[in-house]
């Protein structure tokens, strides 16, 4: 099994760098995205004012998050959903396990969800004795083959079709083809038959709205379509921070959201559910649960620099643009939550512990910033949590070489000092050894610019 | 005008040529320049690794230096330093004695090409050179400065020199300060791809605003043996001096 750790972050990230088929798709796939965001965002003239009304939407919900989420269970309820509150993951996957006992669930399709793979649900559901299938093409992609996702909106980002032709090959028993057209064909047709078999369908959320107590669900595939209609039950799991004021509200979220994810101008399913069927003959589950998780978020909501992050809108913009993820993907980061966003967010809701080394896998570029549809400041929740770590966690080297650093440049006669100083010991020192195993370190000059003046 | 010139650590220990040029076209351009003996560093290595204490001191003694000279405006030949600069507010936000003082120096302190083109309205130094260049966009003067025409009408304007863009331009070397240090080996696959689009590209010679990333790509280049020369915009400015 694939599952990395936070904690040998640079170790995984080296063996990603030695993995040319996992190069080249990410190459593929984040200059694909990439390309499509940068489009479908000009087709919008006003794309930075819509940036700037997410955020201040989301700025809004997240300071009274309190009321907005309510509002939400209470018009949710009235509609005939069962709300759960879980404060971790533990909790959520403890409710839905109950659920599904309770209902005596044998078969559950799932649909894409973050927070799902966030709280592990499946391992407990599995645990729990039932069987559990993942009907995104992606998710399906990767539950085959015992990986987790390696990407915010394309889980199977990193494999590449050879790859998923063997996979399908061995898991499916299907003839060997690279044909796509085949290989999605046969997952159709396995997929169709557990719709049509499963008890409970579980989903995700995009945005859950206040006013009405709706949750809109977005996709391409139709899958989540099937399973929030087809099973007797559907759960919806979502994080506290899903919650928006108003039904108008979206209006800007979707035209953001696609156009930042794959660089659609709509997707083509939007599910809006609110509540369950109003009569018994209608179609539809008899239950609608839905379990709101906090997992940390109330902590990062208390503190106004990191409560930005609860902005998010899961779309994976930040991820294509990212150069570091663009070259070591996603299970390098050893979480849930890859790239950029990721180590803003995996230290938050996991704790630093394990996590340190997350915010410092970033040279600070900005380009996460300028594609943000939803305008999250990344750099400076970055330098936020890396002045939260160093000072604790840096290694007692580094802690005292910035002490020395400080009294060096305060005081300009030690300035000059250690700059003569520098220039005798480079003969004998390797700065950074790793620095010069790739590139040529360019000498301490013979004399400085502070020697050299007045010119 | 009267400026001070910060020339910024790097340039003063690794690449002082960046530092002659720039007075010389500021000089060029009818600035008188001043050097303050007594600067150091923007304190930007401990900002951006987590060190804010230390960040402090080393800004805090930024602005005293400055603040003692009447120079109408604080220059440097670099993106990176400037944005630093420009961040101070940020350091000394629950600091009511120097979050003034912060702003007063971030306000005065403006990036080389910026200078020219914003403050002093000059789009031509008058410089020449002759081959086919390109330019790369050093992340903090693209994103925290809004670099991007600046630096390219400046190039334009000069005699000889054929400007090509370069493919991702705006896309990071792979340098960012201690990441080069911490991961060495993601940093460097960032950089082969900058390297790759410049091999491709067919010029002479990449320009960029900041020193830092000039090591990170000369280091590379000359370490694969290339024939592209890495120079910095004031080291283009000042060529070819008219007499």
């Amino acid at each position: 099994m694939n599952h990395l750790s936070s904690e040998t972050f640079r170790e995984n990230a080296k063996a990603a760098l030695a993995d040319t088929h996992l190069r080249g798709a990410l190459k593929n796939a984040t200059s694909l995205f990439g390309e499509r965001r940068k489009e479908a965002a000009a087709s919008l003239p006003n794309w930075e004012a819509l940036r700037t009304q997410a955020r201040a939407i989301k700025d809004e919900a997240l300071s009274h998050l309190d009321r907005y989420l309510k509002e939400f269970v209470e018009n949710a309820e009235t509609r005939g959903a069962k709300v759960h509150h879980a404060r971790d993951a533990a909790e959520a996957n403890a409710i839905i396990c109950n659920l599904a006992a309770e209902h005596r669930v044998r078969v559950i399709v799932k649909s894409k969800s973050m927070t799902t793979e966030e709280t592990h649900l499946n391992a407990a559901l599995e645990a729990a004795g039932m069987q559990v299938v993942e009907t995104d093409l992606g998710e399906y992609i990767i539950q085959l083959a015992d990986e987790p996702p390696s990407h915010i909106i394309a889980p199977a980002i990193h494999k590449t079709r050879g790859q998923i032709a063997e996979l399908f090959t061995a898991e499916l028993g299907m003839p060997p083809t690279d044909d796509i057209v085949q290989l999605t064909g046969t997952a159709r047709t396995t997929l169709r038959d557990r719709f049509a078999t499963a008890d409970m369908g579980i989903s995700g959320v995009n945005f859950a709205i206040a006013e009405t107590g709706t949750i809109v669900i977005i996709e391409n595939e139709g899958n989540i379509r099937l399973t929030t209609s087809l099973p007797r039950v559907h759960v919806a799991v979502m994080g506290i921070e899903k919650v928006i004021p108003r039904f108008a509200d979206l209006d800007v979220f979707l035209k953001l959201l696609p156009r930042s994810g794959t660089g659609q101008r709509l997707t083509t399913y939007q599910s809006f559910i609110t509540g369950t069927k109003r009569h018994a003959s209608d179609e539809g589950p008899e239950e609608l649960h839905v379990v709101l998780l906090d997992n940390g978020r109330s902590r990062m909501l208390a503190h106004p620099v990191t409560r930005q992050a609860l902005a998010c809108i899961r779309c994976g913009a930040c991820l294509n643009a990212c150069p570091v993820y663009q070259q070591i993907g996603g299970h390098a980061y050893g979480s849930v939550y890859p790239g950029p966003i990721g180590a803003v967010i995996t230290p938050q809701l996991m704790g630093i512990e394990k996590t340190s080394q997350l915010p410092y896998a970033s040279s600070l570029c900005g380009a996460c910033r300028d594609v943000c549809p939803v305008k999250i400041d990344i750099p400076q929740l970055l330098l936020h949590l890396r002045a939260e770590i160093s000072p604790r966690k840096g290694s007692i080297a580094e802690r005292l070489a910035f002490k020395l650093w400080a009294k060096v440049m305060t005081r300009p006669a030690l300035y000059k000092m250690s700059s003569v100083a520098g220039r005798i010991l480079q003969r004998f020192v390797p700065i950074s050894r790793a620095w010069i195993n790739g590139r040529d370190l360019r000498p301490i000059e013979s004399k400085s610019f502070h020697e050299l003046w007045p010119i | 005008m009267k400026v001070s010139l910060f020339v910024t650590c790097l340039v003063d220990q690794l690449w002082t040529s960046i530092g002659v040029s720039s007075v010389e076209v500021l000089r060029r351009v009818g600035c008188e320049v001043e050097f303050d003996q007594s600067q150091t560093c923007c304190a930007q290595p401990a900002f951006n690794t987590g060190y804010l204490k230390e960040a402090r001191q080393v800004a805090q003694r930024f602005i005293e230096i400055y603040e003692a000279s009447d120079a109408e405006a604080i220059v440097s030949p670099s993106g990176s330093c400037t944005a630093m600069v420009r961040h101070y507010p940020e350091l000394f936000a629950d600091d009511p004695k120097w979050l003034p003082r912060a702003q007063t120096i971030a306000a005065r302190t403006h990036e080389l090409s910026s200078f020219l083109i914003r403050v002093l309205k000059v789009e031509d130094v008058g410089a020449s050179w002759t081959g086919k260049i390109t330019w790369h966009d050093a992340c903090h003067g693209l994103r925290d400065l809004n670099l991007k025409h600046e630096p390219r009408t400046l190039i334009r304007n000069v005699r000889g020199a054929e400007f090509v863009e370069l493919e991702h331009a705006d896309a990071c070397c792979g340098f960012g300060g201690t990441f080069s240090v911490k991961y060495p080996e993601i940093s460097v696959a960032i950089l082969d791809q900058k390297i790759d689009a410049i091999e491709r590209a067919g010029v002479q010679a990449v320009v960029s605003g900041d020193a830092s990333c000039l090591m990170q790509i000369g280091g590379r280049l000359s370490r694969k043996g290339s024939k592209v020369r890495v120079m910095h915009l004031a080291e283009l400015l000042a060529a070819g001096e008219r007499k």
